[in-house]
């Protein structure tokens, strides 16, 4: 066990919001199609607002702190706040499109000691990448920004989201990757919004492609490894809860809204209202989704994937249940291994049966 | 070694958790955990409190023999000040991390 990994199990088991995502704006100075969030301004919170919330944070253990939005450089205090962030000494990790991150940003980044900062980059075609952010000369801004990181000696990871419009460019994402020096992480899931709304789901890349990107060894390593049929599940597995949204990890909105995870929006309370470490501890919310373990999911403790599946149970609970199945991760599980999910037979087996009544109107029999 | 200085980098992440000190370089992000006695070390490394001085500490809170929270001492300097993490001197060191902030 890796010493982070002890340290996750320590923090397990003395309750410790060990990592939190502070989101301090939904406001943006792109508009990527595939965004789930509302851009404007609902009443964020103010510097001190937020300068308190860290305090609470620090106090409650709080040790990763991810700063992002929205455009993280949107709020005129963003320094401010960053400053304050890690004169509580917490590891700053930031996530930004990097429009407005130039040379001066970059030293004031390096010299606050932030150990890391992620840049979506969707595609190494300006076309591509600009129309998916409706901002033109975004590619090039963003690039700019990850050069001037770079060259101040900060760790700059590229986050490309895979959607139908630049399905195909990963690999020239990679390989900018690459020649920048930089990190690449990919994620294949667009989420629906915030709101509910899943019209934006049909931005996600098809079945087929998704196989391609699973089966790739430039994005996985071993093929075999990664696609092989999952292994029975042992009592560890069913024992084993879902992941740390909740456990170790949670995030707050720019309005103060504290929920388990950025994709998770189960509500718990509201750092305006009640102390942060309050809301971690007394929150009834929070307790019903700890006391959630694998064997507890009515139809994912049956499947053959519940130990390997990534299942979400944000996007879950944003399917309706937090203990039933998520979509986006059945498809993963199948499309990695070509076995179906416990879910995709239910749903073939209900189809199968047709309805359970069939009502006609008399007049049209 | 009574009259060296050792303070903590400014471009470090730390915090308590259940009574040992986490500690991240934000320069090659190397993750390190510290045990109680290095946990106290680690918090009076600011930079104005000689060596001598802490290590007469560790002899009186951890009742220890002298030659063994000196040598404690020395291995967590020279553990620590490689990775940039832990500055020494021979000169008294400005500090710039707020004590507090990380004993939470
Ligand atoms: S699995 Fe979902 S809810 Fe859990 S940490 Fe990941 S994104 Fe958040
Ligand atoms: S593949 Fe689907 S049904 Fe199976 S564990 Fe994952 S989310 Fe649950």
């Amino acid at each position: 066990m890796s010493l982070v990994q002890e340290m996750n199990e320590r923090a397990i088991e003395l309750g410790v919001p060990l990592s939190v995502h502070l989101d301090v704006t939904y406001r943006c100075n792109e508009r990527c199609v595939h965004c789930y969030l509302d851009h404007d301004d609902h009443g964020e919170m103010t510097t001190q607002e937020i300068k308190q919330v860290l305090d609470q944070l620090a106090e409650a253990g709080t040790f990763f702190l991810t700063l992002s939005g929205g455009e993280v450089l949107m709020r005129r205090d963003f320094f401010e706040i960053l400053e304050y962030a890690r004169s509580l000494r917490f590891n700053v990790r930031i996530k930004t499109n990097g429009v407005m991150i130039r040379k001066a940003e970059a030293r004031r980044m390096v010299n606050l000691g932030v150990e890391q900062v992620q840049i979506s980059i969707y595609s190494h075609r300006p076309d591509v990448h600009d129309a998916i952010t409706k901002l033109p000369g975004s590619l090039k801004r963003s690039l700019e920004a990850i050069r001037f990181l770079q060259s101040q000696g900060l760790k700059v990871v590229i986050a490309n989201v895979l959607m139908t419009a630049n399905r195909q460019d990963h690999a020239g994402v990679q390989a900018l990757a690459r020649e920048l020096g930089a990190s690449y992480t990919l994620d294949p899931t667009i989420t629906p919004k915030m709101d509910g709304d899943t019209s934006i789901l049909g931005l996600r890349i098809s079945g087929s492609d998704l196989h391609a990107v699973l089966r790739n060894p430039d994005l996985v390593g071993n093929v075999e490894e990664f696609c092989a049929p999952p292994p029975p599940p042992g009592d560890d597995i069913m024992d084993g809860y879902p992941c740390s949204a909740g456990h170790t990890a949670a995030y707050i909105s720019p309005y103060g809204d504290v929920f388990p995870c950025v994709q998770f929006p189960l509500p718990t309370g509201n750092v305006r209202k009640q102390k942060f470490k309050e809301i971690w501890q007394d929150s009834p919310a929070l307790h019903e989704l700890r006391s959630i373990r694998a064997r507890d999911l009515p139809v994912c403790s049956t499947c053959s994937h519940v130990g390997t599946c990534t299942r979400c149970p944000g996007l879950a609970y944003m399917e309706g249940n937090m203990r039933g199945p998520s979509t986006a991760d059945c498809e993963q599980s199948f499309q990695r291994t070509g076995i179906p999910s416990a879910n995709m037979l239910r749903k073939a087996r209900t189809n199968a049966s047709g309805p359970l009544i069939q009502i006609q109107a008399a007049a049209a029999i | 070694m009574s009259d060296r200085y050792i303070a903590r980098s400014s471009a470090i992440a730390a915090r308590m958790l259940g009574g040992e000190m986490m500690i991240m370089s934000s320069v090659d992000s190397t993750f390190y955990t510290l045990n109680e006695v290095a946990t106290v070390i680690w918090q009076a490394a600011d930079g104005r409190t000689p060596l001598s001085e802490i290590v007469s500490a560790l002899v009186s809170q951890f009742e220890v023999e002298p030659e063994v929270a000196l040598r404690d001492a020395q291995q967590f300097v020279d553990d620590l000040s490689p990775h940039g993490i832990l500055l020494v001197s021979d000169h008294p060191i400005a500090d710039s991390s707020p004590r507090s902030a990380e004993t939470a």
